[in-house]
């Protein structure tokens, strides 16, 4: 901390505190106590959208990653698609493709009509969830390869030769290790995966950017409203940097 | 051949004549986006890289002042959402443009689509870039870089001849994937709509109602892009890797 405070540092701090306070007292922030309520809605459905969707997409990600570093081919090549299409293709694209195209397909089948999804098939979150899930697991399931293959042969042996089961060994050997590895490159992909978030507004998912969007069409104010959409942004991206920080220092140490 | 494979397969026959170049079908308007996607891409990627360069020497050569608001550069531009600095970039360069036209006296200028996604997109490749570079820059021997120095190199001569060489082999898978970041990040112009392949691709789906034909045509086709342009960065790795101590081929 205390290399970090130096003469200069000082000064630009003074001039990024004048740029704050004057955008504090010459720009517009009189629509705040309107779209307050709904702002706070759309930060959390971001999060939880985006949580989710890690959630989902690294769940398929390990056998993902799995299957590329060493299933056998049939499965292998699959997976290997599935990453290269995945990330080949704008996010965009996918989520329009399955909100647009599932979404006209559903409807003509009368058996899904009459299921007991449809309620939640009508509304526009399982698309975006489904299209940013399987977006993560694309990516990460090339990171995954990456880690697993990165683990030592002979650790795997040793546990082997111990009397593990293959089981046991993935669970109590590989995958720790792996994810260990992968952790660091997890925090950036994480960081992505938020940034990737506003796109499902496109699709009538009204999240964060979405209200920033409807703040701009009903008043007309263009720069406030994004500004303080980046700061919420960033807040959040330093929020995933420490957690991942302090899950490195927790589970890193110990890697050979 | 054709008619045998329409009659096991009816739908193939209406997205054939819905993907035709010919005004019947919206094939004619994909192709047209993909090269707009395509000029966008090539004119971010290289400003990209303009600036990357820049910010790479800025944060490794330059005086504090000048490395902590490199930081400050790559640091936001990687944590806002590329979608809103689009946006803000966007009408703030406009508004910016014009009022300093009017300042000087002109009339204010409607910025054209083209223009304004290249500079938004290679701002927001800048960022990325600067790090990659900087990675790269590092990488290399510093012994080299003084005895280039010690031949009477001045900078400029040390940074042409000796570091730009010896880093690009180091900096080129970083660049690969900046470049498929490009590509990809085209799509996001859609929605300040500006006429790529998403958006022609959205407006074809959305009048004939053939969604999974457009959307997987125009998927198949950024797919060929990344794919050839993987195999491109490929070639062009190992041969600039060739001069390198402990390269492996």
């Amino acid at each position: 901390m205390r290399g970090w405070v130096k003469p200069h540092r000082i000064m630009l701090l003074l001039v990024a505190l004048g740029l704050v306070l004057w955008a504090a007292l010459s720009l517009r922030w009189d629509w705040i106590p309107r779209y307050w309520q709904l702002g706070v809605e759309g930060i959390w459905r971001t999060l939880w959208l985006m949580a989710l969707s890690v959630l989902i997409g690294f769940t398929l990600a390990v056998p993902l990653g799995l299957a590329q570093a060493a299933g056998p081919r049939l499965l292998a090549a699959p997976a290997r698609w599935f990453c290269t299409i995945i990330r080949g293709t704008p996010l965009l694209l996918q989520i329009w493709l399955i909100y647009f195209g599932l979404g006209s397909l559903f409807p003509q089948y009368p058996w899904i009509r009459s299921s007991e999804l449809w309620p939640y098939l009508r509304q526009a979150w399982p698309y975006a969830l489904m299209a940013l899930s399987l977006s993560y697991a694309g990516y990460e399931g090339e990171v995954m390869r990456g880690a697993f293959k990165s683990v030592p042969h002979g650790q795997l042996e040793a546990a082997r030769a111990y009397g593990l089961s293959r089981w046991a060994v993935l669970r109590r050997i590989w995958l720790p290790q792996a994810l260990a590895r992968a952790l660091p490159t997890l925090g950036g992909e994480t960081i992505l995966q938020l940034k990737a978030t506003p796109l499902v507004a496109t699709i009538t998912v009204i999240e964060i950017y979405a209200v920033a969007g409807r703040v701009r069409q009903d008043t007309f104010i263009i720069y406030e409203p994004l500004l303080l959409l980046a700061v919420i942004y960033m807040a959040i991206a330093g929020i995933i940097t420490l957690g991942f920080r302090w899950l490195e220092r927790r589970y890193t140490p110990g890697l050979g | 051949m054709l008619d045998w494979i329409y009659q096991w397969w009816p739908g193939l026959e209406a997205s054939v004549t819905l993907l035709s170049l010919e005004p019947p079908g919206w094939g004619g308007n994909l192709v047209r986006g993909a090269v707009n996607s395509l000029i966008i891409a090539l004119g971010a990627f290289f400003l990209g890289c303009v600036i990357g360069i820049g910010g790479a020497l800025g944060k490794l050569s330059g005086g504090p002042v000048t490395r902590d608001l490199m930081a400050v550069y790559t640091t936001v531009v990687r944590a806002v959402p590329e979608l809103v600095l689009i946006l803000i970039l966007y009408y703030a360069g406009t508004d910016l443009l014009n009022q300093a036209l009017r300042a000087l006296g002109y009339r204010p200028v409607e910025i054209s689509g083209l223009a304004a996604g290249i500079g938004v997109l290679g701002v927001v490749q800048g960022a990325y870039a600067t790090e990659v570079l900087r990675g790269a820059i590092q990488a290399v021997p510093a012994g080299q870089i003084e005895a280039a120095r010690a031949y009477g190199m001045t900078r400029f001569q040390t940074f042409r001849r000796v570091t730009f060489p010896a880093m690009l082999p180091l900096a080129l898978p970083g660049l690969s994937n900046l470049w498929l970041i490009a590509t990809k990040d085209t799509a996001l112009l859609a929605i300040v709509g500006f006429s790529e392949l998403t958006l022609e691709t959205r407006q074809a789906a959305g009048s004939t109602r053939a969604y999974f034909t457009f959307f997987l045509a125009a998927g198949a086709l950024y797919l060929i892009m990344t794919l050839v342009s993987g195999r491109v960065f490929g070639w062009i790795e190992t041969r600039f890797r060739r001069g390198q101590a402990g390269a492996r081929s």
